[in-house]
């Protein structure tokens, strides 16, 4: 069992500050860091892994500093996002090859669990360069678990998977959480996070905009006021329609069309057929107006 | 020293174009070589002088260049040196295990195609070559040390390299007198000149004495692996695209 512990950490390069002031406890279970894209997720990861210093405050694993201290790989694994591997090697030979840098006791059985793990051993043989994407990302997979850590961070490891593939690490993710190992793995796209993490961590622009239970943080973000730009045939009559309906907070009447604002959005998108039946007005365009990630961590920040 | 690190570098090193580059830059010395014994019907002076100035001025230079950045610079560039650095080995030994790969393959690499270039284009009873193989030698431990220290420091240690390589090395310390005296050239050059004190027509010389010239050879090659090792002790590494 092993705690990662981030106490005040800010990371910046030159003027540009990437990480601000954050502070989080990752233990066993497993852990989703979610943000929009340059959030700083990265940074986090790569302070994690030892590959940063922060520039102020600490990271440990157990009370113990990551940076500089190579012992501490026995026992983290980590999934880096770059692509690029040793492509002229097979997926064995790689795998085998990280075994041995690890000074396993026996490289062979490791690489062969490694690789049974993450579903590649009828490719063992081929090239790494010849990979799809989703294979070098389980081959990647597989270099980080090669050790057995109890530590495993992972870098946007969902990207450019299959949906069966997807469905595969998804599985063994929980499977290593519920082991009692330490499980981080950073996305930007909610669904990803809800279908395995118990808790999270939301980092936008470098700092921490929430942190613990996932059904609590996404009530939050459902929960928020939800616009919608909507165009019909009679902008003007279905105005106020909506609002006597009492489903929508505001509505405001724009030349492209009606900008809705509504805080409860199962109840809106279910009245507004009903009030454009009712009173006869054909829909032409519903949209939603900001539904981007971006939008909905600036709103839990604002909180 | 870590064999697994050796074996992964030698494979990425003499795996990829970069091995194709250097043997068309030891055929180019051997070609020239060829053409300098037929134009001047194999002068041992002739010889010289093209050897020391294309072979060691140039040629060796680039050719460590190829090796000294190869074996770590594009590992770097695009991530995949994590592999190497998230394991428990400390950074000090991967960079020593990379660097003494870089050596060997560069001296047995550069030795190997000076001596036969001297030999084809003109030599007496291989003294030439003894001379020049030890001075390329020489040049090159230094050279690789100080290439593979640009490719942990520099994020364009090939450019800066080559700026380095061929105008400092290759046209300022062949012509210009107070450069000649900060040269890797001319400080390999010492022991060679030694070598050939009885054929001082050859015109195989140095700016410095043998002694002042590989101690300052040693403190070159000493400093730049000393900065090279410092530098991927904490080296950041993007974990990302």
């Amino acid at each position: 069992m092993s705690t990662l512990e981030l106490a005040g950490v800010s990371r910046w390069f030159g003027n540009v500050v990437a990480v601000n002031d954050v502070t989080m406890s990752i233990g066993p279970g497993v852990t989703g860091l979610l943000g929009p894209n340059g959030a700083g997720k990265t940074t986090l990861l790569s302070m994690m892994s030892g590959f940063l210093p922060p520039s102020a405050g600490t990271v440990t694993l157990d009370g113990v500093p990551i940076w500089r201290n190579p012992e501490l790989y026995r026992r983290i694994g980590l999934v880096p996002e770059a692509e690029a591997m040793f492509d002229a090697m097979t997926g064995w030979d790689f795998v085998h090859a990280n075994a041995e840098l690890h000074l396993l006791p026996d490289p062979r059985a490791a690489t062969l669990a490694a690789l049974e793990a993450v579903d590649m051993m009828d490719s063992r043989d081929r090239e790494i360069g010849k990979f799809s994407k989703g294979m070098k990302q389980r081959i990647k997979m597989a270099t980080a678990l090669v050790h057995d850590p109890e530590v495993l961070l992972l870098d946007e490891p969902f990207n450019g998977m299959d949906p069966r593939q997807r469905m595969h690490l998804l599985a063994l993710l929980q499977r290593l959480g519920a082991d009692g190992r330490t499980v981080l793995f950073s996305s930007h796209i909610l669904e990803e996070v809800e279908d395995i993490a118990g808790t999270i961590e939301v980092v936008v622009a470098g700092r921490q905009a929430a942190s613990g239970d996932f059904r609590k943080i996404r009530r939050l973000m459902t929960e928020r006021p939800h616009q919608y730009t909507v165009s019909s045939a009679n902008d003007r009559a279905l105005a106020s329609a909506i609002i006597a309906d009492g489903s929508a907070d505001a509505v405001r009447l724009t030349p492209a069309g009606l900008e809705v604002q509504a805080s409860d959005f199962g109840r809106f998108v279910e009245a507004l057929p009903r009030i454009a039946q009712a009173t006869s007005i054909s829909l032409f365009e519903v949209t939603p107006a900001d539904e981007s990630l971006e939008s909905v961590f600036a709103y839990l920040v604002s909180r | 020293m870590n064999l697994v690190v050796m074996r992964l570098t030698i494979r990425a090193l003499l795996g990829r174009r970069r091995s194709l580059m250097l043997f068309g830059i030891a055929a180019l010395l051997l070609v020239v070589a060829g053409l300098v014994r037929w134009g001047t019907e194999a002068s041992i002076t002739a010889s010289a002088a093209t050897m020391q100035n294309f072979g060691l001025g140039t040629l060796v230079p680039v050719m460590c260049l190829l090796i000294g950045t190869g074996v770590i610079a594009s590992e770097i560039e695009d991530g995949s040196i994590v592999y190497l650095l998230a394991k428990p080995i400390p950074r000090r030994t991967i960079a020593f295990s990379k660097l003494a790969v870089a050596l060997g393959t560069s001296v047995v690499f550069t030795v190997a195609t000076m001596v036969a270039g001297v030999a084809i284009a003109g030599d007496q009873d291989w003294q030439l070559a003894l001379a020049l193989g030890t001075a390329t030698a020489l040049a090159s431990i230094a050279y690789t040390a100080v290439f593979f220290a640009i490719a942990i420091v520099s994020r364009n240690p090939i450019i800066v390299g080559l700026i380095y390589a061929l105008l400092w090395e290759g046209v300022l310390a062949g012509y210009i007198p107070g450069v000649k005296a900060v040269s890797i050239r001319q400080w390999a050059l010492a022991p060679a000149e030694r070598l050939l004190s009885s054929h001082p027509t050859w015109n195989v010389t140095s700016d410095l004495g043998m002694t002042p010239a590989l101690i300052l050879l040693g403190i070159t090659t000493v400093g730049a692996v000393f900065v090279a090792v410092q530098r991927l002790k904490t080296l950041p590494i993007k974990v990302s695209e």
